[in-house]
Formats: C-alpha cells, sequence, structure tokens
C-alpha cells in the first residue's frame, strides 16, 4: 500500500477510535480521566512488557502485540478504580484524586524504565511517549489493532446507545430503569484504556488525549443532539488529522503535534464563530438584547399613557427621553429600530403604538 | 552532613525544597477552588513557551540579534534559565486565561476545557520543537529537560533564581491572603462585598502558573503535577485551617524534595519521579493515618459501632427470648442469629457477654445472668424512652 494513504488512514482509523468514546467522556465531565489512563498506560504497557519477554517465549516485536494492549489497559482499568476509590472515601474531590493517582503510576513507570536491565533495549523511550511514531511510518500490524479497537468501539456505542445516553445524562432516571451507571461507567472506562493503550503506541499519549477530547467538545458548541455531536465529532476528528499529515510534511514537524495544532485551530473556529455558542454570535446576541429590551421599555410606556388625555405630551420623544433617562442619540435609534419592526409610527414628534406594538407591550407585562 | 557539603547535593535539594514549598503552598488553593487539573494543564502548556523563547533567543534568533548586545545574559548559550522561564510563563499563563476564558463563556465544563487547553499547547510545542530541531537550531540541550527534568543538572545560578521567583510568588500570596481565602472558599460573598472576583482569579492562576514553572526544569511536566495535588491533599487531611494547611503542604513538599534529592544521590533512580512517588505516599499515609479525617479511624469507629449495636442486639434477643418462654431453659446460638436477621459474629459477641459477666452457656445454650437481665432491661427502656421521645417530636 501506497505509505501516505496508509498513515493517512491509520490516522483517521485513530481518530475515530478515540473520538467515539470521548463525547461521553466530555458530556459526563470526566474528560481528564482520559488524560490520567495515558499517562498510566506507560505503566502498563511497562509491565505487560516484562510479562511477554519473560513468559511468552518467540516474541520478535512484542511492542506491538495485542497482548500488551490488553495488559496496560487493565492498568487503565486500575487507574479509574484508584481514582473513584480515593473520591469515594469523601476525603478528596474527583480533580485531586485523578492528579494524585496517575503522576505515582507514571513516575513508577518511569523508575522502572531507568532502572530495569530487561528494558534496556527497548524502543521504549521518551519520544513514544510524547509523539508515537505515527510519521515514521508504522507496520500494518498497528492498523489492524486500531481498527479492531474502532469496530469494538462502535459496536459497543449501537448495542449500549441507549444505557450510554440515559446514564450520561439522567443517572437517576438510569437507575430507576434498572440500567447501572457504575457498571455503564466501567465499561466506558474500558473502552477508553484499550483506545488509549491502542492509540499510545502510534500516536503518543497528548494527541490521544487531543483526539479524545477536542472533536468532541468542538462539536458539543454546534449541535444539542447527542447524534449529530458524535458523527460532527468524528469528522471532525477525521478531517483534522489528515490535515494536519498533510501540513506536517512541508513545515517538517512532528505529525502528532501538527495533527493537535490544526484540531486546536478547529477549535477556536468554533469558538469563534459557531452559530450559537459562538463567542461572536453571543455578543451579537447580547448587543441585540439591549436594543429589544429599550423596544419593549418603550411601548409598555406608550401603551400605559394610551388612553389618557395628554397621551400627546406622553408620546413626545422628548418626553420619552426623558422619561427612560435615555441620551438623544439612543432615543432616536430606538424610535428608529421600533419603526423598522412595525411596532410603532411617528407623526412629527409623537409616537403612535401599531397593533403589534400593543402585542409586544402586552406579551411583555404577562410574561412578567 | 553530606547534604551540606556536597555542592551538587546542596543545590539539588535546596532546589527541590524550593519547588515543594511554594507549589505546595500554592497547591492548597487550588486544592479549595477545585482546580487540581490547572496545574496539569498549565505544566504542559508551558511546552511552546519555552520553545518559542528557545527560538527568539537562541544564536540566530531574533530575540538576540534585538536585545542580545543590551543583555548578553538573556543569549541561550547551554540553557538559560530566566528566558526559557519566562517563555513558559508567558505559556501557561495564557493557556490558563484561555481555559477560564472557555468555561465563562461556553456551555463546556472546566475538565473539557482543561484538557482541550493542555493537549493542543502541548501539541503545538511538540510541532514547535520538531521545528526547531529539524531546521538546524544549535545548542537545543535544556528542551528535554523541561519535559521529563533532570534535577541533577541544577546548578547554583538555578536555584538562585527559582529562589528569588519562588519568594515574589509567596509574598504575593501573604499579600493577597484575605482575599484569595474569601474567593477560595465563598466566592459569591466575595462577589457580593465588591472584592473583584475575576482579577483575584487571575492574580492566583499567575501565582499558581509561577510555582509550577519553577519546579518544571527539576521534576519536568507530569510530575510537576503531582507536586501541586499531592501535598495540598496531604495537608487538607491534617486540619480544617487555611493557614495551618498552607504551612503542612509546603513542609510535606519541601520534605518529599529533599528526601527525594538525598534517596537519588545514593541510589542511581531519577530524582523527579522519586519525589512524586514520596509525595504520593505521604499524602496515601494522610489519608489513612492523619487524626480526625483519617480512614483507618474511620473504619475502626464503625467497627466498635458495629460490634456495640451486636452486643445490644444479643442482649436483648436472650431477654426476650426469657420472658416469651418463662422457663430456666437456655437457647441455642442459631435461634440468636436468626433473630439477629443473619449477622456475622453471633458465636464471637455471645463469648464476649460472657467475658462481661452477662451471659453464661450450658451445653451449648446461652441464657443472661442476673446481671444480664438487668442490662438488657435498662437497654430496652431506654430505647422505649428515646422512642416515646421521638413520637413527641414528631407529633
Amino acid at each position: 500500500m501506497n505509505s501516505d494513504l496508509q498513515i493517512m488512514l491509520l490516522a483517521s482509523v485513530v481518530a475515530a477510535a478515540c473520538v467515539l468514546p470521548g463525547v461521553f467522556l466530555v458530556l459526563r465531565r470526566t474528560a481528564m480521566l482520559s488524560d490520567a489512563i495515558s499517562h498510566t498506560a506507560l505503566l502498563g504497557i511497562v509491565l505487560a512488557f516484562l510479562v511477554v519477554i519473560n513468559f511468552v517465549p518467540g516474541f520478535e516485536r512484542p511492542l506491538d502485540s495485542p497482548l500488551l494492549v490488553i495488559g496496560a489497559a487493565l492498568i487503565g482499568l486500575l487507574t479509574v478504580t484508584l481514582v473513584e476509590l480515593l473520591s469515594n472515601t469523601g476525603r478528596l474531590n474527583q480533580d485531586a484524586a485523578i492528579g494524585l493517582t496517575f503522576p505515582a503510576l507514571f513516575s513508577l513507570a518511569v523508575i522502572m524504565i531507568s532502572s530495569l536491565p530487561a528494558l534496556e533495549n527497548v524502543h521504549l523511550d521518551t519520544d513514544v511517549v510524547l509523539e508515537g511514531n505515527l510519521g515514521f511510518g508504522v507496520g500494518t500490524r498497528s492498523l489492524w489493532i486500531m481498527l479492531a479497537i474502532l469496530v469494538i468501539n462502535f459496536l459497543f456505542l449501537l448495542i449500549f446507545y441507549k444505557q450510554l445516553k440515559l446514564t450520561t445524562f439522567d443517572p437517576g432516571l438510569a437507575a430507576s430503569l434498572g440500567i447501572s451507571p457504575v457498571l455503564v461507567h466501567y465499561g466506558l472506562m474500558s473502552l477508553v484504556s484499550v483506545t488509549a493503550v491502542g492509540a499510545f503506541n502510534v500516536v503518543g499519549a497528548i494527541l490521544v488525549v487531543a483526539l479524545i477530547i477536542a472533536p468532541a467538545v468542538t462539536a458539543y458548541l454546534l449541535t444539542d443532539r447527542l447524534i449529530w455531536m458524535i458523527i460532527l465529532s468524528v469528522l471532525i476528528g477525521v478531517v483534522c488529522s489528515i490535515a494536519g499529515y498533510w501540513l506536517s510534511i512541508p513545515l517538517d514537524t512532528s505529525t502528532s503535534g501538527t495533527i493537535v495544532a490544526v484540531l486546536g485551530a478547529a477549535f477556536g473556529l468554533v469558538f469563534l464563530f459557531a452559530p450559537q455558542q459562538g463567542i461572536v454570535s453571543q455578543s451579537a446576541r447580547r448587543r441585540n438584547q439591549k436594543w429589544e429590551f429599550a423596544q419593549t421599555a418603550l411601548v409598555i410606556h406608550l401603551q400605559n399613557h394610551e388612553h389618557e388625555p395628554v397621551y400627546t405630551d406622553e408620546a413626545n420623544v422628548e418626553h420619552c427621553q426623558e422619561h427612560m433617562q435615555w441620551t438623544h442619540d439612543f432615543t432616536e435609534r430606538v424610535v428608529h429600530l421600533a419603526q423598522r419592526e412595525n411596532l410603532l409610527k411617528r407623526r412629527g414628534d409623537v409616537l403612535f403604538l401599531t397593533d403589534s406594538g400593543r402585542i409586544r407591550a402586552n406579551e411583555a407585562i404577562e410574561s412578567v | 552532613m553530606e547534604l551540606f557539603t556536597d555542592y551538587t547535593l546542596r543545590n539539588i535539594a535546596l532546589g527541590t525544597a524550593i519547588l515543594g514549598i511554594v507549589s505546595g503552598a500554592l497547591g492548597c488553593f487550588a486544592l479549595l477552588r477545585r482546580q487540581s487539573l490547572l496545574g496539569d494543564a498549565i505544566s504542559h502548556a508551558a511546552l511552546p513557551g519555552v520553545v518559542v523563547a528557545f527560538m527568539l533567543f537562541s544564536e540566530n534568533g531574533i530575540g538576540t540579534r534585538l536585545f542580545g548586545r543590551l543583555f548578553p545574559a538573556l543569549v541561550i548559550d547551554s540553557k538559560g534559565p530566566i528566558v526559557l522561564m519566562v517563555g513558559a510563563l508567558i505559556a501557561g499563563w495564557l493557556s490558563t486565561i484561555i481555559i477560564l476564558a472557555i468555561v465563562q463563556n461556553t456551555r463546556i465544563k472546566e475538565d473539557g476545557a482543561i484538557g482541550l487547553g493542555m493537549s493542543v499547547f502541548f501539541g503545538v510545542g511538540l510541532m514547535l520543537l520538531t521545528f526547531v530541531q529539524n531546521n538546524g537550531y544549535k545548542n537545543q540541550a535544556g528542551l528535554d529537560t523541561f519535559l521529563f527534568g533532570q534535577a541533577a543538572a541544577l546548578v547554583q545560578k538555578d536555584v538562585i533564581v527559582m529562589g528569588v521567583i519562588g519568594t515574589i510568588a509567596i509574598i504575593g500570596m501573604l499579600v493577597f491572603w484575605k482575599e484569595f481565602k474569601l474567593v477560595s472558599f465563598d466566592r459569591d460573598f466575595a462577589a457580593s462585598i465588591g472584592f473583584p472576583t475575576r482579577t483575584l482569579d487571575i492574580v492566583l492562576t499567575t501565582l499558581l502558573v509561577i510555582a509550577i514553572v519553577i519546579g518544571l526544569e527539576a521534576v519536568g511536566v507530569v510530575l510537576m503535577s503531582a507536586m501541586v495535588v499531592a501535598p495540598a491533599a496531604a495537608a487538607r487531611q491534617w486540619t480544617d485551617k487555611l493557614s495551618v494547611m498552607v504551612v503542612t503542604a509546603a513542609l510535606f513538599g519541601a520534605i518529599s524534595g529533599v528526601g527525594g534529592a538525598i534517596i537519588t544521590t545514593n541510589v542511581d533512580l531519577p530524582t523527579g519521579p522519586v519525589i512524586v512517588l514520596l509525595i504520593t505516599l505521604i499524602a496515601v499515609l494522610s489519608l489513612l493515618f492523619a487524626p480526625q479525617r483519617g480512614l483507618v479511624w474511620d473504619w475502626g469507629r464503625q467497627q466498635r459501632n458495629r460490634r456495640r449495636l451486636q452486643r445490644n442486639l444479643v442482649l436483648e434477643s436472650l431477654y426476650v427470648l426469657a420472658l416469651k418462654h418463662d422457663d430456666a431453659r437456655g437457647h441455642p446460638v442459631e435461634t440468636l442469629r436468626m433473630m439477629a436477621m443473619g449477622q456475622r459474629g453471633i458465636q464471637h459477641t455471645l463469648d464476649y457477654l460472657r467475658d462481661e459477666g452477662l451471659a453464661f452457656d450450658e451445653n451449648g445454650l446461652w441464657r443472661l445472668t442476673e446481671a444480664g437481665s438487668l442490662a438488657a432491661d435498662a437497654l430496652l427502656t431506654e430505647t422505649e424512652s428515646t422512642q416515646a421521645a421521638l413520637a413527641g417530636v414528631l407529633q
């Protein structure tokens, strides 16, 4: 197979595999567990490696053995269990429990790598931790492993979609319907562990975290529907991975790092320009709210005095300005906007409500 | 002692002690504000700052060309700790500002924002790092150090820099002590009496960034996040008072730092991870054995309560049996087990009652002694009066 194509395929598969559990981690506010798992994966790999070289004879390339993935994934689960145990004691918050657990396990791994002679000749150095070896062309074996993980994740999602959805959005209801939130939690964490360990070797610890979290939070700002969030996340993850790969070639930079940078840029764009949740549209809405509020206040004022004999005095533009304590320019603009929305009509300096203006005033009063 | 005579060991021990004190003290506020993982984010996010600083101030960098003649100290020779530290500081600071902005302006929660900020900053840093490596920048020693830490490479100049910056951070904490305390424990109240809470947030996280950046060179990225969380988590178990907690955390940080330095000069192990394991050990021991909050005392209390309740239950059961049957015959342990709804340890409790002189057995049939009847009667009267009082309250 063409090597460009193969790398792009692998990057896409890794992205999709990471994104699927990532969506639920983000929605469950446990995104940082992925950070913990991806770091402790190193300990898992070291331990599983020791087991493999000692008890499985004739292993030539132990670093991408499926046994290694499974063994290391168990350490991922151990991490999650330790975090749960610590936070269930009620002595620590969950984030502190995470922050206490994973550096300790990671330290243990670093100490083992640096001091055990059996690990001396292994390509298990800091580069792998940081950036994996995606850019250097990886064996088809990694591709098969990641493909298998992707299929497992997809099937899990397909089969347990209802359970995942319920325990994520309403754990109380889920429990009362007989779905165990704890069981679903550990199921999901097993997926994260297997995925993180499998991807760890390909893209490195940090890209794993980025791929699990970044596409999901980006899609979270674009849609309110879970199914769309999943689809968009996968799309974002895959597109950014391919774009990152192509960008890394002319820049001559780390493939993983560049993919993460592209993911970051994509989030930045969405953060600023998302139609509903983006900063720009939010501030536009806030600005509009100011004008809308002023218009409503004006029509309520007019309606209050509509049947009074002194109406023409009350409805005078200058009087309104004084009454509302607005500036001249502000008043002119509010009147102009209100006319454009057909809330009132202006004759000379006197304002007259239209029917839709009355409706607006009544609605506003009723809503209070 | 070796610690005071050996030059290298003294530098390492002093450096790690400083980083332990500063990160321990400021970590307390992060812990109380549930932002422990912000430390993790900051330490990862420092990478691009370090690389950019390196690019600007290396031999042919723009910064060097602009400022090199004026301030030759800024040019990075073997490694320029101050320039790299400032770079780390700016990047770490920027990342927290972005994370806070995401949390404040979108529906993304803290964990998602932290994970995103951390990984993206680190990814960009990695990209820049490889760019530096592949484009022939010279003197790139010192970059690798920043990632995994190299306490053994600390020289006196580094320790002085760490000491000065660390002192600034601690003084900053003391100056704003009252304000920080209030925003950490009751933000809304602080805002309502006119404290500029957002500004205080930023000042506090800036100090945290400083604390982290100090330690990066010695213990590296991942391990620095432990130095923010673990001393504070350990100290929290010993006290409910903030001032005591901060001092204790600083002390724990310093102990693990110096301990790690001493151990690793004698045994050939990497210093950073050993320090982390030490501070984790302190945290675990504190969780288990700290007075009041220690889990072991909790378990002890639970056991004692359970035993006392079962003793009373068995005593009452024997009493009820004697009343109902109105005979001098004893009752087998199985009956008592049934009356205790299958609780374990009934035999043990019976033996205990015998030792107390409240019960005795004849051929495996148990009965109360005179004293046992009196004790059970008193217990039941007590229960009845409690129930009556409770009923009165409920009405």
